[in-house]
């Protein structure tokens, strides 16, 4: 019964979601108050159904109603209850649901706190919004129903892929849709400007914050992506550019670019019509990463649906809703002007340097991405594109941005001078270099990335700390502090997530450069030596788990005479699944991780083991997290301004980002 | 129980990417080994590299790469043995020939053009120079009188 209230609320929806789109749009076309007021209530209401019809999904999980199709191949009655709740989204079908879940959400969101817009944006934002829902839960009720019965219900389901069960991975889905589904509300207030024929300052306000909380998103959810590839898959790979995260990456690239831009917009009234051709690249890249995650059509390691019909489906929507925006963009694009001028060497240039890097580093990843389809079709020449092309292809952009980002981001606004910005950093820059120096030379023998990578680190973590030193103005330097104290937090959301970004960098170089690695055959007893640790292995036991069975080996490592850590690697088997998963086990350290994984049992005895030293891994995580905690500290800087007024802020004393 | 062992004894098999019983002896061509086969496809997995692939092929190759090592074959000459039996696909840095040029440029071409585009409109974009217009003035004048 629950099960059939949710997929009636589901179709309920949908109709709600056609006249959202409709009701408003004529409205706001007619100058009906009444009709563009309508939107409000039903975008709520498009919500709430969606809502009730996701709570149903999860309670046939939860309960185990194995009557529903989608419970029987993704639930198991003996999982944990987590994995029974992370199941709904762990499959195509539920998946999509979350997504329209997101998508009503943030649309509601526009409704609920878009008060200060001015009417017709907000219909026609709140209109755009609701195609978007039409759109994809057409593609879900026609497509991928969730709520289709089982005939004949088994007594137990299939389990859920066991890689997928997983803490880490529970919560990853929902950043990420957060994440790309957050990016339809600057495609929506794009193309709602479009219509309006009007983009200023005050737009450029009401996007930024929205780009902001979808980029937050992003940023934790490929994190917490990279940190599950890392424990979970068993050698301690944190990023493997494949199609599907270059899926998240793309829409991660493209609303950093959008968040710099819809700066400038904001601030200065100029790159309008860039930023609104970024607004709608950044969705667009989000529903190419939907096609491609979806369709099957390139290959990859957790494409988890494989179906032609879905994937000519979802191109469908992304050949209307882009193309549509970009026609729209082609008509109106140029009436949008700039009001703002600046000179070459300005804080608005270094942005639209930022932007050239990004939009490009998303395009090469792009086009590697797509190579193979476009290769096979075009010239008949089967190929693969992988790692060491992204690497090679990719990373000259990073560092690019890396070694201008302290400049630019110390420049003044409209007009700036070269030569004072690299005299304030040259201290910066001379360290940096003779740390990367130091290392290596201390490093003999090894790769230069990690050299490189910390010098770039160093030159990232000192520019941000001169900027905001440069910022405290001048005088003594207790009266520094305090104003570098009372900066507005866009300052120091902007100073964590560029100094995020350095340890990031600082990390995967660290990790790429310096890891160490041993497999051997460990006898039970015996010890081995690895990079200044003593490792044995004191025993293996087989361990029932609640849904699957475990070899659990027991290691103790020592330094010298002190012992370090015990540390349990497990092979596990999941008899529904049938499938067999290596759990890691990982000491985190401040400076060095100890990884250890477990193989087979030898023919000869003992059992196979690897155990690798990965420096500064955890530097990562912690640096993509500080960066979005840049973004929440910024964010959380913007309700201040506007409650401060809704007069426009003077423009020196507006945080410069 | 037993059914479950019978699982675990028939599922045990495909672990682990590269096993301790391929690791050459000599540390300079298993290192040799290993970069090589971090650039090939294990061609039957998603986007996996036979380094750390678990599937049976991925082995195959790894002890095929170590036995054309040892056997004195150069880098170079141990991936083309690959590409003659595998194809082009088992590459997973592809190469820059014929059409992938494409591929390889795109990331250059489009910077330049990128760049190009940008400065040029900053450099168009000048200040609006027209005068005030006479109404405009006045305005102005008043104001400033205020």
């Amino acid at each position: 019964m629950i099960v059939e209230l949710g997929h009636y609320a589901l179709i309920l929806a949908f109709a709600v979601a056609i006249l959202q789109t409709v009701v408003p749009l004529v409205g706001a076309n007619q100058r009906w108050a009444d009709w563009m007021a309508a939107a409000n209530p039903l975008a709520t209401a498009h919500f709430a159904l969606i809502a009730v019809s996701f709570a149903a999904l999860t309670y046939a999980f939860v309960t185990s109603d194995f009557s529903v199709a989608l419970v029987v191949n993704n639930s198991h009655s003996l999982k944990p209850m987590l994995y029974k709740i992370s199941g709904v989204w762990g499959n195509h079908e539920g998946s999509l649901l979350l997504w329209v879940l997101i998508l009503s959400l943030f649309g509601a969101c526009a409704g609920w706190f878009g008060g200060n817009l001015p009417p017709t944006l907000q219909a026609r934002v709140l209109a755009v919004q609701g195609s978007i829902s039409v759109a994809f839960l057409a593609f879900l009720i026609l497509t991928s129903n969730p709520f289709l019965r089982s005939a004949f219900p088994p007594f137990d389901g299939h389990d859920l892929n066991p890689l997928l069960q997983d803490p880490g991975l529970a919560f990853h889905p929902p950043f990420l849709y957060l994440g790309y589904v957050g990016l339809s509300m600057a495609f929506s207030f794009a193309v709602a400007a479009l219509i309006e024929g009007k983009v200023d300052a005050a737009w450029g306000r009401w996007v930024r914050p929205w780009t902001l909380a979808a980029w937050i998103f992003l940023t934790i959810g490929i994190a917490l992506g990279s940190w599950w590839a890392y424990y979970e898959l068993g050698w301690g790979g944190f990023w493997f550019w494949d199609p599907v995260e270059n899926a998240s990456f793309m829409p991660w690239l493209f609303a950093t670019a959008l968040l710099h831009s819809a700066i400038v917009v904001e601030k200065r009234e100029s790159l309008k019509a860039w930023t609104i051709l970024l607004a709608i690249l950044g969705f667009g890249f989000s529903l190419m990463g939907t096609f491609i995650v979806r369709s099957g059509l390139i290959t990859s390691v957790h494409a988890f649906a494989s179906d032609p019909e879905r994937g000519v489906f979802i191109l469908a929507i992304f050949a209307v809703f882009v193309g549509g925006a970009l026609t729209l963009f082609a008509l109106r694009g140029a009436a949008l002007e700039a009001k703002g001028v600046f000179a070459l060497v300005s804080r608005e240039s270094a942005l639209v340097l930022n932007n050239v890097l990004l939009a490009v580093a998303s395009f090469v990843v792009f086009v590697g991405t797509m190579w193979p389809l476009v290769s096979e079709l075009a010239f008949g020449r089967v190929l693969s594109v992988g790692a060491p092309f992204f690497n090679a292809a990719f990373t000259p952009f990073m560092v690019a941005l890396a070694v201008v980002l302290p400049i630019g981001a110390t420049l003044p606004w409209k007009r700036g001078n070269l030569g004072k910005a690299v005299r304030n950093l040259w201290g910066a820059a001379l360290l940096a270099i003779a740390l990367g120096a130091l290392i290596w030379t201390l490093q003999t023998g090894r790769s230069m990335l990690a050299p490189v990578g910390a010098a770039l680190a160093i030159w990232l973590i000192l520019g941000t700390l001169v900027d905001l030193w440069m910022r405290g103005g001048r005088g003594s330097v207790a009266g520094r502090l305090r104003r570098i104290l009372r900066l507005p937090r866009a300052d120091w959301g902007k100073a964590m997530a560029h100094g995020g970004l350095g340890i990031t960098i600082f990390a995967v170089s660290a990790v790429l450069g310096w890891a160490t690695e041993d497999i051997r055959v460990a006898q039970i007893g015996e010890s081995f030596e690895h990079n200044g640790y003593t490792i044995t292995l004191t025993d293996v036991q087989r361990v029932q788990g609640p849904n699957y069975v475990s070899s659990t080996g027991y290691v103790d490592i020592y330094r010298g005479d002190t012992l370090v850590t015990q540390l349990e690697p497990e092979k596990r088997i999941y008899p529904a699944a049938g499938m067999p998963t290596t759990e890691a086990a990982i000491d985190y350290g401040f400076t060095r991780d100890l990884y250890l994984a477990l193989g087979d049992p030898q023919d000869g005895g003992g059992w196979a083991l690897r155990t690798y030293v990965k420096p500064f891994a955890n530097w990562l995580w912690g640096g993509a997290i500080i960066m979005a905690l840049g973004g929440l500290i910024s964010l959380s800087d913007r309700r201040f301004r506007v409650a401060a007024g809704a007069r426009k802020a003077p423009v020196s004393a507006t945080p410069a980002e | 129980m037993r059914k479950i062992i019978v699982l675990l004894v028939l599922l045990a098999s495909p672990a682990f990417a590269v096993q301790p019983d391929e690791i050459l002896a000599d540390p300079v061509l298993e290192s040799r080994a290993r970069e090589i086969t971090a650039e090939l496809r294990c061609v039957v997995c998603r986007n996996e590299s036979v380094d750390d692939s678990n599937a049976e092929i991925a082995r195959d190759i790894r002890l095929m790469v170590r036995e054309r090592i040892v056997a004195g074959d150069s880098n170079d000459e141990t991936v083309q043995y690959m590409v003659d039996r595998f194809g082009e696909f088992i590459l997973l840095n592809p190469t820059s020939s014929g059409a992938n040029l494409v591929l390889w440029w795109s990331g250059p071409i489009l910077l330049l053009t990128g760049l190009g585009i940008a400065i040029t409109t900053v450099r168009r974009r000048k200040p609006p120079s027209e005068p005030l217009s006479e109404t405009e003035e006045a305005r102005l004048e008043q104001i400033l009188n205020e």
